[in-house]
């Protein structure tokens, strides 16, 4: 080969696609987004979509000066799917942030593309438990909490409660897994029957079996796990069982204000009263939770979801980072110490980070009411853990 | 053993396998009798939900809803027989899974612009809402409604086939296609009935079970595999053959669902025996397909004139 086809063949391809990364660098503060916008799961991914595109609004799509570039990339509710869209948003995009994430697997299997690059991994949902014990890293943080937490507040109330045997229904994935460990350490009666079933794209959807067996093992109570579309299916079912009077249900991530338009519309009364714990809901009275939730509502006409406000708070921790080294995005060491003092205005109010950087807060008990305006939603009812810390937090030698 | 359980559960794997019934009978005629590898047929369940549920949604009661979805399922599934099917015949296989794979993607997009990404929920009006109540056993009426629904459907169908002149072409059309045509009968006439029965019973199927489990985007790609395990177990092309590979498979998913824990629980701990079930039994179709296939490739009951 001539030098000159040296040249044409080798370097200039090389210069070409050096030059734009290297360009651009300077000038914007680049985030990418993995989330699921395809598949039935699809309307969690909007309202986390929806949720970003406020915060953004709402700081003038600028941070320490720079403009901010959002990269959404739909994971397609697939571990490698969501692996393959962290390294196109890593390698080809070169982003200083990588952020969203629905799922624990698929977070799990993104997570050294990420963090391997040097990159800020934030996760605005799954939380499983070897990335908050480990797995941890110092590059990666949370705005959501770890799995165990909020099944275990729910174990901690039905305790409370005098509930002595429960029935558990879960996914059999990872964070299926975690929601039964926190259920089971924190609830002191006996569990009568577990069932783990089938998820991921083909999930199971009946779960006429399961409901049977739950039904026939006498428990005073029935726990469950169902995200996304699988929650409206196990709800009705659990209706139509006219399991209400028999097994009272206690539920964690399986109604949010994703679903409960849909359950008002088709007129499933059943869900009102139903009780579960969270860290979040639309009704909590903090600065930032009114902000969010009043332009959300004006917005969209409709409450944001869970996911929606932890999306919110990732834009926003990220936002108070790149501000707080004035957007000079090299010092990664500064960003992360920002990352790390969260010193923002959260939805949940203001919070800390443990040594594994999963958010210190509050659990609430939360129950399904119709508000003023009629539509259905969540308000907050008790307190059941303050500062409560996760309990993989001994394991993250960090 | 708690026998109440055991028939509840008994009853829940009919319900399942008569879903499975209405969509693989149309499978098995479609690939049967034209040799036509059908993956869309998934999408006419979808289809056929969203349709029910459109026309719900409306204010049509549950009931119209259904007949009139059954009149658009008809309507679909002879114009997509028309428009893209009938040119895919003489391809060979191949060509089928690529054409029809396709036709998923185009549909599910179809469904995601006009309906929105988030499913729909079907309401049911209140007297299919509630439960009855048969001595000791109490089960919701609508999976009762279910099962006579799929047990309507096959009767209606095996009179069809065995008794009725169309029947008789469709058994002839799946025994031997060539001589069917040397016969005189109108194969393009044939397949584009065939295709439509095929594209309305999915849609049923669909339509009945959208109200448990909400329609979404999807939702036949789930099933259609198991689908095609009915259709191979039960001898491709075979009515009888798919209503009994459609029972025998519903009463397998479902027992070893309620079951196997308790089973494997016996000789491995308990974490190892509940995290294994699951997987365990959404195994047990395909190893009774693995066996079919070792010892019957024909399957149970091929048509007649269909030797191994």
């Amino acid at each position: 080969m001539s030098m000159k086809h040296y040249m044409i063949r080798v370097i200039l391809p090389i210069l070409f696609t050096a030059l734009p990364a290297g360009l651009v660098a300077a000038d914007s503060v680049r985030i990418g987004f993995v989330t699921t916008l395809t598949t039935p799961a699809g309307v969690i991914g909007a309202d986390m979509k929806n949720s970003v595109e406020l915060a953004l609004e709402h700081i003038g799509n600028k941070m320490g000066g720079l403009d901010v570039e959002l990269i959404i990339e739909d994971d397609g509710f697939k571990p490698d799917i969501g692996k393959q869209k962290t390294d196109k948003l890593v390698k080809q995009d070169d982003v200083h942030f990588v952020t969203g994430f629905i799922w624990s697997h698929v977070l799990l299997a993104s997570r050294q593309s990420a963090l391997d690059s040097g990159k800020f991994l934030i996760s605005a949902n799954a939380g499983p438990s070897k990335m908050a014990g480990v797995l941890c890293h110092e590059n990666f943080f949370s705005t959501s909490w770890q799995n165990d937490q909020t099944p275990m507040a729910m174990g901690a109330y039905l305790t409370q409660q005098g509930i002595e045997s429960l029935y558990i229904m879960v996914p059999n994935y990872a964070a299926g897994k975690d929601m039964l460990s926190g259920t089971e350490s924190t609830f002191q009666g006996e569990v009568v029957g577990r069932d783990l079933t089938k998820w991921g794209a083909d999930a199971q959807l009946d779960f006429s079996a399961e409901l049977a067996k739950a039904k026939a093992s006498g428990a005073e109570g029935l726990f469950v796990f169902y995200p996304g579309k699988a929650g409206g299916a196990f709800i009705r079912q659990y209706q139509q069982a006219g399991l209400q009077d028999v097994l009272p249900l206690y539920s964690v991530f399986t109604v949010d204000s994703i679903n409960l338009p849909r359950f008002q519309d088709a007129g499933m009364s059943g869900v009102l009263g139903s009780k579960m714990t969270m860290f979040w809901s639309p009704d909590l009275d903090t600065p930032g939770n009114r902000r969010f939730v009043s332009a959300y509502l004006d917005k969209h006409g409709k409450y944001p979801s869970f996911y929606g406000a932890q999306s919110y708070d990732a834009i926003m921790l990220i936002h108070s980072a790149v501000e707080a080294v004035g957007g000079n995005l090299d010092d990664k060491d500064g960003i992360r110490a920002a990352l790390k003092a969260a010193n923002f205005e959260s939805v949940r109010g203001p919070y800390l980070y443990g040594n594994n950087h999963m958010p210190i807060q509050n659990f609430y008990l939360r129950e399904v009411v119709e508000d003023e305006a009629g539509r259905w939603t969540t308000r907050i009812v008790d307190t059941v853990f303050e500062n409560h810390q996760d309990p993989y937090a001994a394991e993250c030698q960090m | 053993m708690d026998w109440s359980l055991l028939l509840t559960q008994l009853m829940n794997g009919l319900q399942l396998g008569l879903l499975l019934f209405l969509l693989a009978s149309g499978l098995t005629l479609i690939f049967g009798i034209m040799d036509f590898i059908n993956l869309s047929h998934g999408s006419f369940y979808m289809i056929g939900a969203y349709f029910c549920g459109s026309i719900v949604a409306r204010g049509g009661s549950f009931l119209v809803a259904v007949l009139v979805a059954l009149v658009g399922m008809f309507i679909v599934g002879a114009l997509i027989e028309r428009v893209i099917a009938r040119r895919l015949y003489r391809a060979d296989h191949l060509d089928h899974v690529l054409a029809t794979f396709g036709l998923i993607l185009i549909f599910d997009a179809i469904v995601h612009i006009v309906w929105g990404p988030s499913g729909m929920a079907i309401p049911l009006p209140a007297i299919l809402d509630g439960q009855v109540t048969l001595g000791s056993l109490v089960l919701p009426t609508y999976r009762l409604v279910i099962i006579s629904g799929g047990l309507l459907v096959a009767a209606i169908l095996s009179v069809l086939v065995t008794r009725s002149r169309l029947g008789m072409m469709i058994r002839a059309g799946a025994s031997n296609r060539t001589m069917a045509e040397a016969l005189g009968v109108n194969i393009h006439k044939l397949f584009l009935i065939v295709f439509a029965i095929g594209a309305t019973m999915s849609g049923f199927a669909g339509m009945l079970i959208a109200p448990i489990t909400e329609a979404s985007i999807g939702m036949g790609n789930d099933i259609i595999i198991i689908a095609f395990v009915v259709v191979i177990v039960g001898g491709i092309g075979s009515i009888k053959g798919a209503f009994h590979a459609s029972i025998l498979i519903g009463l397998i998913d479902t027992l070893g669902r309620s079951y196997l824990d308790d089973l494997l629980k016996i000789f491995m701990s308990l974490d190892y025996a509940e995290t294994a079930a699951p997987a365990l039994s959404a195994m047990l179709v395909y190893i009774l397909m693995a066996v079919v296939l070792a010892f019957r490739p024909q399957g149970l009951f091929p048509p007649a004139g269909i030797r191994a």
